[in-house]
């Protein structure tokens, strides 16, 4: 694995919509190189007939059932978002085209 | 140079639960705006997300129709983007252990032929929000109803060669969907959605060229259209030497275009982790049995066994069972009719359709409301026995549905019977041939085909009702007498 550079912190940041200072750029990069590099310790072992790891919890099968239950309020709904109109959250025009 | 298309489709179908995917709001369809919201489907933070077992076992069940390996072992993963109709930032998909991996549908195409086109996987994940723009006005609005109601997209190989052969592949996806009761699949409902990978490349080439995704198609007709297009669209870049680019377009139905959509962010990174809030689902042969036992007889198998068993032909076979309550109803028919299912089956398709397409009524709410199969049995079946001709039969029928009487109080009231008394026939014929000297003339002179002058006026003369078949036996023998 390569070292983490600006450009992948700037990437990443812009994918996460984040904007940061250029020293905070620096800061990441050289933190997310060391994160990168105690993860590769891994590669020191032989792992061919361990399956990976997705989930830290041992449960299986956590499902419900499919029956219909209370939804919220509109007037608590609305209260949710910065700003609401005609039972919807109001954004910034959003043209798909 | 010849060119040849690639083409691989994704399906979306939203599958017919009563709650959405990951909470228990409601999935009903035109609900006033985020009427069906919560925390979970609206992202709040700190809540937790349980699967709806209808979800899973429906797109088990999809994936045993589409010939799937279910998997034993699947996990949801989040996928990483920002839109405003997606109240996370992230839509929990399944990305490298979907719940059913390789299959493969056989479709029937127009030339007889059939066409085998892979699978690759299907997998579950929540649908997004909708967003409502008002014309003019410099703001969208955010409605969450649809937020979290399931989808199982399905993902083909790239193995369709023609727009063809795409329309053939998702007529028949949407009809083993509706047969096995997983999904309502309507197309301009949106209950049903296709995306088109389409790529040309040299005809005989392996290597595939660069695909281009095309959305955008809501209906049957403009996913043929839309594909076609793109295909000529591409071609013409490359004999003009221009490189086509990987990107997502929009197809344009009133303007039979597609144009490039404006990209989201970055495109494709969607920096796929998995879903720490729901733990993997693990499917147990028993389970994935029991959801095979529930599987009905699919379109194609159904379509095989009406060619064969009731001796009709592949077009009419593929139209009746094109839908499942028009299968069963033509079924229905024939467990009371005594003739052969081929006339039944023209019934159905000629007077029945014709009927349905004028009331823009559904075979189901025919069926219950307007006339039962058995109605159209016996309407036959007076047909068969001889009560009526099959000409009759037409206008018996259309009185049936006028007044909904029965074809037996319909033919009582008008007094309709087949005249099939010989006595009584051959006196009408005798009048005929004495009153029409000339044509008898005609007639033993060698011209034959003047026997259909003569079998129009009797029916004139019988108002309809005469016997064919005895008409035409008494009226020879009469004119080749003598």
């Amino acid at each position: 694995m390569p070292e983490i550079g600006l450009k992948d912190v700037e990437n990443t940041a812009k994918l996460a919509k984040l904007e940061f200072t250029g020293a905070e750029k620096e800061k990441f990069a050289g933190q997310f190189s060391k994160i990168v590099k105690f993860v590769e310790k891994i590669s020191e072992l032989n792992t061919d007939d361990i399956p990976p790891t997705t989930h830290a919890v041992e449960k299986r099968n956590v499902i419900r059932e499919d029956s219909v239950g209370e939804s919220m309020p509109i007037d608590v709904f609305e209260k949710t978002a910065p700003k609401a109109l005609d039972r919807s959250i109001v954004v910034p025009r959003v043209i798909e085209h | 140079m010849e060119y040849e298309a690639v083409i691989g489709l994704e399906v979306h179908v939203q599958l017919n639960t009563a709650t959405k995917i990951f909470c228990s709001c409601s999935t009903e369809f035109g609900a006033a705006p985020n009427s069906h919201v919560c925390e979970i489907c609206m992202g709040q933070p700190g809540v937790l997300p349980v699967l709806n077992r209808e979800a899973l076992d429906k797109a088990v069940k999809a994936g045993l129709s589409l010939n799937c390996g279910i998997s034993d072992y699947s996990k949801f993963d989040r996928k990483n983007y920002f839109y405003p109709d997606l109240p996370k930032g992230y839509q929990i998909s399944q990305f490298d252990y979907p719940i059913c991996g390789k299959g493969y549908l056989d479709i029937d195409l127009s030339d007889g032929s059939t066409k085998r086109v892979g699978i690759t996987r299907a997998h579950l994940e929540e649908d997004a929000g909708k967003l409502v723009h008002t014309e003019g006005a410099g703001y969208s609005l955010v409605d969450l109803n649809r937020a979290g109601v399931p989808l199982l997209e399905i993902v083909s190989e790239p193995d369709m060669r023609s727009s063809e052969e795409a329309f053939h592949y998702l007529k028949s996806l949407r009809n083993i969907m509706k047969y096995i009761g997983v999904s309502d699949v309507n197309l301009e409902e949106g209950s049903l959605r296709c995306d088109a990978n389409i790529s040309i490349r040299p005809k005989g080439d392996d290597k595939l060229g660069t695909k281009v995704e095309v959305k955008n198609m809501n209906s049957f007709n403009g996913v043929r259209k839309a594909i076609d297009h793109e295909i000529e669209r591409q071609i013409f870049a490359a004999e003009n030497g221009e490189r086509i680019v990987q990107e997502t377009r929009l197809y344009d139905a009133a303007a039979n275009k597609t144009h490039p959509m404006r990209s989201k962010e970055e495109a494709n990174d969607y920096r796929y982790f998995p879903e720490p809030d729901l733990p993997p689902v693990c499917v147990t042969p028993e389970e994935i049995d029991n959801i095979r036992k529930t599987l009905p007889e699919l379109p194609r198998e159904k379509m095989r066994r009406f060619e064969k068993d009731y001796n009709i032909t592949r077009q009419d076979a593929i139209t009746l069972t094109d839908d499942f309550d028009l299968a069963a109803y033509f079924e229905e028919c024939l467990k009371g009719y005594k003739g052969e299912p081929k006339k039944a089956a023209n019934w159905i398709q000629a007077e029945v359709m014709a009927v349905l397409n004028e009331l823009s009524m559904g075979i189901t709410e025919y069926a219950a409301k307007m006339m039962p199969a058995t109605q159209i049995a016996e309407l036959l079946n007076f047909v068969e026995d001889g009560t009526i001709t099959g000409k009759m039969a037409k206008d018996v029928y259309a009185a049936m549905v006028d007044t909904k009487k029965t074809a037996k109080q319909v033919i009582d009231e008008k007094g309709l019977k087949q005249v099939s008394d010989s006595g009584e026939l051959e006196k009408v014929v005798d009048k005929v041939i004495n009153d029409n000297p000339g044509e008898v003339e005609k007639y033993r002179s060698g011209k034959k085909n003047v026997i259909g002058f003569f079998v129009g006026q009797i029916m004139k003369e019988t108002r309809g009702q005469a016997n064919p078949k005895m008409v035409n036996d008494i009226l020879t023998k009469k004119l080749d007498q003598a």
